[in-house]
């Protein structure tokens, strides 16, 4: 092995895969039953990178030779960088020896696009087939499908890998045609749609015979770039949810715009990574698929952007102060669950608990409530009497004032980068 | 205040709990170790472990919780926190003396504590399974060092016998100066004597050539894939407290 050209690859190759965010390694079931090597149940992130993102996968691309222009991307054909490929047995004796070691829970796998899009999806394919088939190897693998691929290839990359994935890139067409003038939004509906009939079709088949293989048992996901084009939260939102719901997605990732290219059409090369908007969007992403919220309720005409200094939670709780306080000892799950200051297992704590006696205020602490936010939308077992009469604009006042916003301390740092 | 002594097994805590009810005590501290006469003013209890009477416990147990409450209460026992002797006897006690199954009663403040507890374990676990780095000998067993908060290699080895079904590997823990070996068929505890080991050179003599080659392709990537811009140390530290450092490849 020629380890100076092999690092080389490796850090031109991660370097230019390291802008898709996706990094989940959980949700598949496929279990080491051949007495090979490697699982894949449960997401683990084996390290985490200076930027605080998680490191659960060797992400690479298998080559950043690109025929695409796509203005918000690095490797893109115009782009004055060092080129690299990776040979199929390189990316595959990677893979194994790193997960040996218990580094990674497995590849992901994208790649430019060279020759043509077929062409390239059949090396990407190649890869994920012989760690299946000549090593044994049962550990997670994401393959990024190739927009425009053919379905033939499609269904072999979901016989080997866990999760398949299409970006969609733009969150709205418009942004698409402006920024990515060689890609087209219906091929990267296409593959995506095939996918989830298939793999609904894969999940009948295989509850009526147990022996029939696995395909893409993580199912599909999808990134977009948030921040390169002048789409507000509503739009992000909207379109996300659309895709949540036809086409089964398991999640879709929004990745703040790094400015890494001078262009006209983009942001310029000193603008901010828009952090706290990324984190504001997974928030509401989390409330539409775990806290029972409908994208409306999040972001509407009246409320297209997202607050950048509360959560989506706390801020949905304002505007709707006539559903609070609720009774934490009565109240349904699903409205604790709108608690700002509640989460999950402090919500299913609760219901558990209140089973046994009501709850107070010192009972609720010990359970996780984040009570400095909870106090205002909630009652519990209490002798004191306690005002509920101040308005949604005071309590934001009150919570800001108190909290120490872990974004606050960020702004100095974006500053230096100017 | 009665001072009870136990051997620190979970038998032993199992029987104290038998002599509690035996001997109708109100007040008591369960310590472990040897006894010692230094309490002033207080009873000191030397309990013997007994098998017996630890089954009769755990029989009760049983009847009362669900068998996934009964091994919390293992779990939280092996992980040797300090001093919460005084949490698992509460909570013992609390469901002897309730008719009903209490393990959900998260509004007590000894089912809060062990579920607490619980999590505090199952994080530290999953800390491991995330954190192991595995070193290649020689005789390919792959080979790592852990030195985890509280004792959870015993619950290590499911997932790592499941994963590594097809290499050799030893997991060991510094602190405790235990360890598990897995031989591609079955893992055992395992205790090794470092005082007959030698310089640290020949502990690199003992990996496999391309161990460094593997290594230094790990801290390559490691640095390849971070985002300058977005530069997060607060994050990075609370999700890799520096502790864990030393055993890890990349932030060596």
């Amino acid at each position: 092995m020629n380890t100076e050209r092999i690092t080389e690859k490796l850090n031109i190759l991660a370097d230019a895969a390291k802008y898709d965010v996706s990094c989940a390694s959980s949700g598949s079931k496929r279990k080491n039953e051949n007495k090979g090597l490697g699982n894949a149940s449960n997401g683990i992130c084996h390290s985490y990178t200076e930027d605080g993102r998680c490191v659960s996968l060797l992400k690479i691309l298998l080559t950043n030779h690109c025929i695409y222009d796509c203005a918000y991307c690095v490797s893109r054909k115009s782009n004055d960088i060092k080129r690299a490929a990776f040979t199929v047995q390189e990316v595959v004796d990677l893979t194994i020896n790193f997960y040996r070691r218990n580094y990674i829970e497995g590849l992901f796998l994208s790649s430019g696009i060279f020759k043509d899009v077929d062409y390239t999806m059949e090396r990407l394919v190649l890869i994920a087939k012989k760690l299946r088939t000549e090593n044994n190897f049962n550990g997670y693998i994401h393959l990024k499908s190739i927009p425009g691929a053919s379905d033939e290839l499609m269904r072999e990359a979901g016989l080997y890998a866990d999760r398949l994935s299409v970006n969609l890139e733009m969150p709205t067409e418009e942004g698409l045609k402006l920024l990515a003038p060689d890609k087209n939004r219906q091929d990267m509906i296409n593959p995506m749609q095939f996918l989830k009939n298939e793999i609904i079709q894969r999940t009948e088949e295989k509850k009526l015979f147990k022996k029939a293989p696995l395909f893409a048992p993580a199912g599909q996901s999808t990134q977009v770039i948030i921040g390169a084009t002048p789409e507000n939260d509503q739009q992000v939102l909207q379109s996300a949810n659309y895709f949540y719901q036809n086409f089964n997605l398991k999640r879709v990732y929004y990745s703040g715009y790094v400015p890494v290219l001078a262009d006209k059409r983009l942001p310029g090369l000193n603008t901010a990574v828009p952090m706290v908007r990324e984190n504001r969007l997974y928030q509401a992403d989390w409330l539409m698929r775990f806290y029972g919220f409908n994208v409306n309720e999040i972001v509407n005409n009246q409320q297209p952007l997202l607050d950048l200094d509360i959560d989506p939670k706390l801020s949905w709780a304002i505007r709707n102060m006539h559903s609070f306080p609720i009774d934490i000892n009565k109240a349904d799950l699903q409205l604790i669950l709108r608690v700002p200051g509640i989460g999950m297992l402090s919500a299913q704590k609760i219901v558990s608990a209140r089973k046994f006696g009501n709850l107070n205020w010192e009972q609720l602490k010990k359970i996780g409530v984040a009570i400095n936010r909870a106090k205002y939308f909630i009652t519990c077992k209490s002798n004191e009497f306690e005002r509920r009469d101040l308005s949604g604009t005071s309590i934001k006042q009150f919570i800001l004032a108190e909290s120490k916003s872990k974004y606050l301390k960020n702004v100095p740092a974006q500053l230096s980068f100017f | 205040m009665t001072i009870l002594f136990y051997d620190g097994t979970f038998e032993g805590l199992l029987s104290a709990v038998f002599e509690i009810y035996e001997r109708k005590l109100m007040q008591v501290k369960l310590q472990k170790g040897e006894w010692y006469n230094s309490a002033l003013f207080a009873e000191v209890l030397k309990i013997t472990t007994s098998e017996v009477n630890a089954n009769r416990v755990l029989k009760g147990l049983r009847q009362r919780l669900s068998p996934a409450a009964v091994q919390r209460l293992y779990i939280a026992h092996m992980a040797e926190m300090e001093n919460e002797e005084i949490t698992l006897i509460g909570y013992i006690r609390y469901v002897f003396d309730t008719p009903k199954n209490i393990e959900d009663d998260y509004g007590n403040k000894y089912v809060i504590r062990l579920s607490e507890i619980i999590r505090m374990v199952r994080r530290e676990k999953h800390r491991m399974e995330a954190f192991v780095r595995f070193k290649k000998l020689k005789d390919e067993t792959y080979y790592a060092t852990i030195e985890p908060d509280f004792n959870v290699l015993p619950l290590l080895i499911k997932h790592f016998k499941n994963r590594y079904a097809d290499q050799k590997w030893i997991i060991y823990d510094i602190k405790r100066n235990y360890g598990l070996y897995y031989n591609l068929h079955d893992t055992q505890y395992m205790v090794l004597d470092f005082s007959t080991m030698n310089k640290p050179g020949d502990i690199i003599a003992a990996f496999t050539e391309d161990e460094g080659i593997y290594q230094h392709l790990w801290k390559n990537y490691f640095n390849s894939v971070n985002i300058p811009a977005r530069k997060n140390t607060r994050l990075h530290v609370r999700h890799i407290p520096k502790r864990y450092w030393r055993h890890l490849t990349e932030k060596i």
